[in-house]
């Protein structure tokens, strides 16, 4: 490599460098105004959204990219979530110890929590994916719903991490409050822009053609099933993700936060925006974290209506807001109705 | 030993149950590949319809007055039931399932899983989200045999069941609507050709594994004497996976599926922990697809290249 | 020198004897034509060669590699492409995405790589996107790179599955009745774009075809099958004139009434 080249490759670093600090400066600001101005009710929809986010592009790859249907995904969000949790109390102590306490221990602690959760929901994944992933359609997807509930049930007996009552650390003021609109679209960003890149590469694309004809796929030397397992995977260590920061939201968690309705919740997200499509999993993500929020007033009417609304989706418009496309295209076909498409 | 045939015994009755059920997943899946999620929550309103059909013959009065429900309203109760099951059955396919027929396979099964939290929820609102005890349409009377207790309810559930799925088998087997469920789960568009109204063949389908769902809620609740709006989750997923051990698309199948998952699962309560109950089907479930996807008595398919 | 063999394969579904004893060997550098009636066995005997199928006994050598019973994706990463008989594009990705995605072999950056958007991932991609130009130009179908690939004639399609192939840099090309609904002029473009694979790609060919003008026009070699037996091989001239092809193709009857029927089916 030429001295030229490599000079190429620093500037190139340091310009992303300084869009990262542009982009933390940005989630910064944004988290302490909404701190300082909006209601507590509204603060916690935004977080449940950011959330969701998470949730919903983690699922997009398996479910939207790879055509592979996991309707058990609640399940790995769980082992996320008790992993994060669970780590997260016994490593405070510890990191308190090292720096003293304060910001500095439980920013340390809260990351890494987030991290030992996705990589716990990760294995998790791998350990249902590399026996599931040969069937098909709707076999898989009722055998990652059996997964999902198996895993609940395993919670809801696990005596070490409170089994039907739930986890809540060994504070009786319950898990730490660490989770905060910083953090939260700190990493959704950083998700959503990881799977972004690995969905428009050369994996992506070989895995779009699993979803297409996985036969040809075969044909053309695609790795189908080490494929099928990597997304399934990343998929669900990206849930695990969004299991720990939604754990340290609340005081506990419990077994009966992941039940199958959770993971339905997740389906309706990718399914709102269009599988597929990355921009439409944000969207529905945030959609169905305001809507269910919205409709709460309705009480005893609001799961009617949301399976209505589910319904009336698959009905009148299957395919979604976004169908598979990203917003830049979308925008593109807006504008002009004949332009041609490009990648 | 007499543990045992206790359990077996208990396993066999709620076995039957299940089997019912699962013979309308099968029916469905056979003649549309539709996982009908929606099917376990016809279930439930298949038990809460003999709930107030009971009601509605007095039952209340009938157990005040210490004497027993009479056989005739019994049996009027369970055909009821039956009746108001295949009404909202045919209702479903014909609302949801008809208008996505030719989408994805993966739309109509996203509109199940609609139907079902829809039924769950309008259940909870309709119904009241609290368990209810079931009316004793039947008088419970326990009789022993060699050390082992068996009560008129186990016995009356296995013989409504036998009688249930026996008709089915001369109905699929010897009428020509029977025939007709065969040709199109075969070939649809062939069946189509050959005069087979295929829409009057799926409704009739759905009416049919409807009515047993019903008959299968009003049995459990029987059995196990306590009702709710969302007893049809569970029991309704078992009932799949019984129906995926036996080959779905297959009622043989079905029926062998639902005896072995309602024995699973009475001797994994008995013998490991009744915490479990609910885990190993699923267990069995992955198992099954691991290892014989096309189940016990299912064909194998291959994917033509 | 020997490219592909095989070596008396046979193969049944149930009581149906697709394959029976076939044994053939094709050198390298040839265009080697497979043809029979419909069910005489040609797609099984693909579907054998590339993996789906595992022969229930026989043997298939690629490049004196035994590879019978190798999985479809080993086989093809061993040099052997193909194309399908039922089009089997990548419907929703474009023209040009259709042909990267064989490019596998060609990725240098790891998957972290991908992920951060590294240099080297940059050069993969530069790289799988020039190559996949050059076969589209090859094909004819550069205007098209863009489009999605559901959306082209059947034609175009035909030869997309052709570039796709191409891409996996194999050393044999499988082509499945590549031109089924083609017309006269389509189908004589084909014919120069095989023997071009041939010539300038040094590629072996294997090829199905009904289409006898593509067949004769093209093959070095012809074998042929019936009812899951060879009944003859030779050059376009010598089956030509076989008998029991003859026979095959216009029923037991015909004497030496000249060419095989089917001359331009469709």
């Amino acid at each position: 490599m030429s001295s030229a080249s490599a000079q190429v490759s620093t500037v190139r670093w340091l310009k992303r460098a300084a869009f990262a600090v542009l982009v933390v400066a940005v989630i910064y600001g944004l988290g302490a105004l909404l701190e300082s101005t909006a209601i507590e009710y509204v603060q916690r929809i935004v977080l449940l959204a950011g959330i969701n986010v998470i949730l919903a592009v983690g699922l997009n790859l398996i479910n939207g990219t790879t055509g592979q249907f996991s309707i058990g995904h609640a399940g790995f969000m769980a082992v996320g979530a008790y992993a994060a949790a669970f780590f997260g109390t016994k490593l405070h102590p510890w990191l308190i110890g090292l720096l003293g306490a304060g910001a500095c221990a439980d920013a340390l602690t809260f990351n890494l929590a987030l991290c030992i959760g996705a990589l716990f929901a990760g294995a998790a994944g791998l350990v249902v994916g590399i026996p599931t992933l040969r069937l098909r359609g709707d076999y898989l997807a009722v055998v990652t719903l059996g997964f999902g509930e198996i895993i609940r049930i395993v919670f809801n007996n696990a005596r070490a991490l409170g089994a039907a009552t739930g986890y809540s650390g060994d504070d009786p003021a319950g898990l730490p409050a660490y989770t905060n609109f910083f953090w939260v679209y700190l990493w959704a960003t950083l998700l959503v822009t990881g799977l972004a890149h690995l969905t428009f590469s050369q994996t992506g694309r070989s895995l779009t053609a699993i979803r297409e004809d996985e036969i040809a796929a075969e044909a053309m030397a695609i790795p189908t099933t080490r494929l099928k397992v990597l997304a399934f995977t990343v998929s669900a260590a990206t849930a695990g993700v969004a299991g720990g920061l939604f754990a340290h939201m609340q005081s506990g968690i419990r077994p009966e936060d992941f039940k199958f309705e959770k993971s339905i919740d997740m389906v309706v997200m990718i399914i709102v925006g269009g599988l597929g499509s990355i921009s439409g999993a944000v969207v529905g993500g945030i959609f169905v974290a305001v809507t269910l929020e919205v409709m709460r007033d309705l009480s005893q009417y609001r799961l009617v209506l949301y399976a209505l609304l589910l319904i009336i989706i698959m009905l009148v418009r299957p395919q979604g807001l976004f169908g598979a496309r990203e917003l830049p295209s979308v925008l593109r076909r807006l504008r002009g109705p004949r332009t041609k498409e490009s990648s | 030993m007499t543990e045992f045939i206790q359990q077996v015994i208990n396993g066999l009755s709620l076995g039957s149950i299940y089997a019912l059920i699962a013979l309308g997943y099968t029916m469905v899946y056979g003649i549309l590949r539709l996982i009908n999620f929606a099917h376990g929550e016809v279930f439930m309103v298949g038990a809460y319809a003999g709930y107030y059909a009971a009601s509605a013959f007095g039952i209340d009065a009938y157990e005040r007055g210490g004497r027993a429900f009479p056989l005739v309203l019994a049996v009027a109760v369970l055909l009821l039931a039956m009746a108001a099951a295949a009404a909202l059955g045919t209702t479903i396919e014909l609302l949801a399932y008809r208008p996505v027929r030719k989408a994805p396979r993966l739309t109509p099964l996203i509109t199940a899983i609609g139907v079902s939290l829809f039924l769950q929820n309008a259940g909870m609102l309709v119904f009241g989200p609290n368990p209810r005890r079931y009316p004793p349409i039947l008088k419970e009377v326990p009789f022993e045999i060699g050390g082992v207790i068996v009560t008129n309810i186990k016995v009356t559930i296995f013989v409504v069941a036998l009688a249930l799925m026996t008709a089915l088998r001369f109905f699929v087997l010897g009428t020509w609507t029977g025939r007709a469920m065969r040709a199109v789960s075969i070939h649809p568009d062939a069946a189509r050709l050959m005069g087979i109204d295929v829409d009057r063949t799926i409704r009739a389908c759905f009416a049919i594994g409807s009515a047993l769902a019903a008959a299968g809620g009003i049995l459990f609740g029987l059995d196990q004497i306590m009702i709710n709006p969302l007893m049809g989750v569970l029991t309704g997923l078992k009932a799949f996976v019984a129906a995926v051990l036996g080959g779905i698309g297959s009622i043989p199948g079905a029926v062998l599926g639902g005896v072995l998952i309602g024995l699973a699962e009475q001797l994994t309560a008995g013998y490991l922990s009744p915490d479990y109950r609910d885990a190993i089907t699923f267990v069995i479930l992955i198992l099954v697809l691991m290892l014989k996807p096309e189940g016990l008595l299912g064909v194998v398919k291959q994917e033509k290249v | 020198m020997s490219l592909l063999a095989l070596e008396r394969v046979n193969k049944r579904f149930g009581g149906l004897r697709a394959l029976g004893d076939v044994s053939f060997v094709l050198e390298s550098g040839q265009i080697f034509g497979l043809i029979g009636p419909n069910g005489a066995g040609k797609t099984t005997l693909f579907n054998v060669v590339t993996g789906v199928y595992r022969p229930d006994t026989g043997r298939v050598v690629f490049d004196g590699e035994d590879i019978s019973g190798l999985r479809p994706a080993a086989v093809a990463a061993r040099g052997i492409a193909r194309t399908f008989q039922n089009i089997r594009l990548f419907r929703s990705l474009t023209v040009e995405e259709n042909v990267m995605v064989a490019g596998h072999h060609m990725q240098q950056a790891s998957l972290i790589g991908a992920v951060f958007r590294t240099q080297s991932h940059a050069k993969d991609e530069l790289a799988l996107r020039t190559r996949a130009h050059e076969l589209l130009q090859i094909m004819g179908l550069s205007a098209f790179a863009g489009d999605v690939a559901g959306s082209l004639p059947y034609g175009s399609q035909r030869r997309l599955e052709i570039a796709r192939a191409l891409m996996l840099k194999p050393k044999l090309i499988l082509l499945d009745e590549p031109a089924a609904g083609m017309n006269s002029q389509e189908a004589d473009e084909l014919k120069r774009q095989i023997r071009f694979l041939r010539d300038e790609l040094k590629l072996s060919v294997l090829l199905v075809e009904h289409n006898m003008s593509v067949v004769m026009g093209v093959c070095d070699r012809i074998h042929v099958v019936d009812h899951g037996e060879t009944i003859a091989e030779g050059t376009p001239e010598e089956v030509r004139r076989h008998p029991r092809v003859l026979a095959a193709y216009l029923g037991k009857e015909s004497g030496e009434s000249g060419r095989p029927a089917r001359s331009s089916e469709a």
